[in-house]
């Protein structure tokens, strides 16, 4: 037997009162005061007869941790994709910072960075180089400072001047990160952004990132396995499944409506019943 | 909202998105930063292998040398030949300019490829038009780098340089230019749309043409049908002028005009082909499986 969700009117509701900041859809929306950061409506994929992301709707606010939830093949990765601009959707709408993405996405990029440990660095380059070529690439101003500032925050000074391709796990994915803040971005979207790396390096990674966004007021998007993880990171939590958003919430309320012990038995019993079904 | 497979609006290749936010520059200047951002990763990918660069000058060098003996032969053994010293080292160089330049383009293109940073990079602001510039001066650079050594060492070896083509030299060098980053254009578009799977057409695409373009002979040496299709190719009227020049002192403007007709033509096809190859990828997803 499955839990309540969430009421639908709840979520309709989330979307769209002014209470909350919703908006509505229309001309490109510059103010710098955009409560909800980003806005998916009715975001469809389809790769010929399969259905990769169904018709989706959620709303992520301003200095919020949001986490798309779900097992493998679930439409996490690319929905992350399609709110990047990489991916075109079937249909749907998708706004950041008020900027439409689909017919003007440039504006909103310069205000955004990605990370995945599924995406390299130039192995060739040193890390100054790549992060020097990206700063620029986002028209960052002071480049050479912003790189040393963006690598003594995460403590890599000493990696500057080694070739991507020569560093461990755990460092690449420290310069990922860099990468993916060398623009002070007000939105941030991370694709298992502790994927593969030892515990107290995840463990840094998440101290470090929220750290940043309180100082920084980031919005943050991430794609994760990792329930503990999410717990501790996120605010909001999108389970998805089938490419469908299945149900959404607190970690915390969610652990209760399901009552169950944590987000990860919540998860657990989210897929088992789709496959007992 | 539903969109159409076929449009090609999003991926906005001029990139008139109106104004830029953040800490985005504005307009051109934000345009020239990006794609001199891009050159300058390119630049320091050619500066971190020193064994690359010296591969980009040994090809030209060798051939040149060969050419060079054979040339030498020739010019006792052929009256053609003999007419014109230097005849089949233009040639050889001039061919170099051709396929360094289609080369140059689409390695710079690889190497996105090969890092798989293609996400990385269309998740920037970076236009897919500032990118197709960057590997246009990269390609420029590493033409000169290849072919400049060959064309000195020829003066010190045989006594032949290049350079006294004159000013039609500047033209037949662009026309080739043009006419690699077409096929250069066309050849990135197919690794996009096919994978890695499809990187020896970098290498092996531009041959296609050497037989066609009449490099080392006049088109009249080519079958009928061969010479039209031969005229379709901005290279054979380069060819035709370089010998026009060599052979009767002559400066076939009429074939530099064609030439420059027919590549204008085919940089516009090309950089078409391109960008609806690049929506398709985004469209199919393609651009987050690079290099898988």
């Amino acid at each position: 037997m499955s839990p309540p969700r969430a009421p639908e009117a709840e979520i309709v509701q989330d979307m769209t009162s002014p209470r909350d900041g919703g908006f509505a859809v229309g001309p490109d929306d510059d103010s710098p005061n955009v409560i909800n950061v980003i806005e998916v409506r009715g975001l469809t994929k389809r790769y010929g007869t399969i259905t990769a992301v169904d018709g989706i709707d959620f709303t992520v606010r301003r200095g919020e941790t949001a986490a798309l939830l779900g097992a493998n093949g679930a439409g996490k990765t690319t929905t992350i994709a399609m709110v990047l601009g990489l991916l075109l959707p079937d249909a749907g709408i998708i706004k950041v910072l008020g900027c439409d993405m689909l017919a003007n996405r440039y504006q909103a990029l310069a205000r955004m960075n990605f990370s995945s440990p599924y995406v390299d660095l130039p192995r060739r380059l040193t890390v100054r180089q790549n992060l020097e070529v990206f700063a620029r690439l986002y028209g960052v101003a002071g480049v050479a400072a912003r790189v040393r500032e963006v690598a003594a925050e995460l403590d890599m000074t000493a990696l500057l001047a080694r070739p991507s391709g020569e560093l461990s796990a755990g460092q690449r994915s420290r310069v990922t990160l860099a990468k993916a803040l060398i623009n002070r971005p007000d939105v941030l979207l991370l694709d298992e952004p502790t994927a593969s790396l030892d515990p107290d390096t995840a463990d840094r990674i998440r101290g470090y990132l929220a750290a940043y966004q309180a100082r920084h007021g980031t919005t943050i998007l991430l794609a994760s396995h990792n329930m503990a993880e999410v717990e501790r990171m996120c605010s909001t939590v999108f389970i998805m499944r089938d490419g469908r958003i299945h149900d959404r919430g607190a970690p915390r309320d969610l652990v209760a409506r399901y009552g169950r012990a944590n987000l990860e038995e919540v998860f657990l019993h989210i897929v088992r019943e789709k496959a007992a079904q | 909202m539903t969109y159409n497979d076929g449009h090609m609006g999003n991926d906005d290749p001029m990139g008139n998105d109106g104004h830029m936010g953040g800490q985005m520059g504005h307009g051109l200047s934000a345009g020239l930063n990006r794609t001199s951002a891009m050159a300058l990763r390119y630049a320091y990918i050619l500066r971190s292998s020193w064994p690359r660069i010296i591969e980009l000058a040994y090809w030209p060098l060798m051939q040149m040398v060969l050419w060079g003996f054979i040339s030498k032969f020739m010019a006792t053994n052929s009256t053609w030949v003999a007419q014109a010293a230097g005849v089949l080292i233009a040639a050889v160089l001039l061919w170099d300019v051709l396929f360094r330049g289609q080369l140059g383009f689409s390695v710079s293109f690889l190497e996105e490829m090969w890092s798989r940073n293609l996400p990385n990079l269309f998740v920037t602001p970076l236009r897919p038009h500032e990118f197709i510039l960057s590997l246009i001066l990269m390609s420029l650079l590493r033409t000169l780098i290849g072919v400049l050594p060959a064309a000195l060492l020829a003066i010190v070896f045989y006594h032949y340089s290049i350079f006294d083509l004159g000013l039609p030299l500047i033209a037949f060098f662009f026309n080739l230019m043009f006419l690699g980053w077409s096929m250069g254009l066309i050849i990135t578009a197919l690794i996009l749309r096919n994978g890695l799977g499809a990187e020896s057409l970098a290498w092996m695409a531009m041959f296609i043409l050497a037989p066609l373009s009449g490099v080392f002979y006049p088109l009249s040496t080519l079958p009928g049908w061969l010479q039209a299709v031969a005229a379709a190719l901005p290279s054979s009227y380069v060819f035709e002028g370089m010998r026009a020049v060599m052979f009767e002192g002559v400066v076939r403007v009429d074939h530099l005009l064609t030439a420059l007709g027919l590549n204008v033509l085919y940089l516009a096809a090309s950089a078409g082909f391109f960008l609806h190859t690049f929506h398709v990828a985004r469209r199919t997803g393609l651009l987050m499986r690079v290099g898988e």
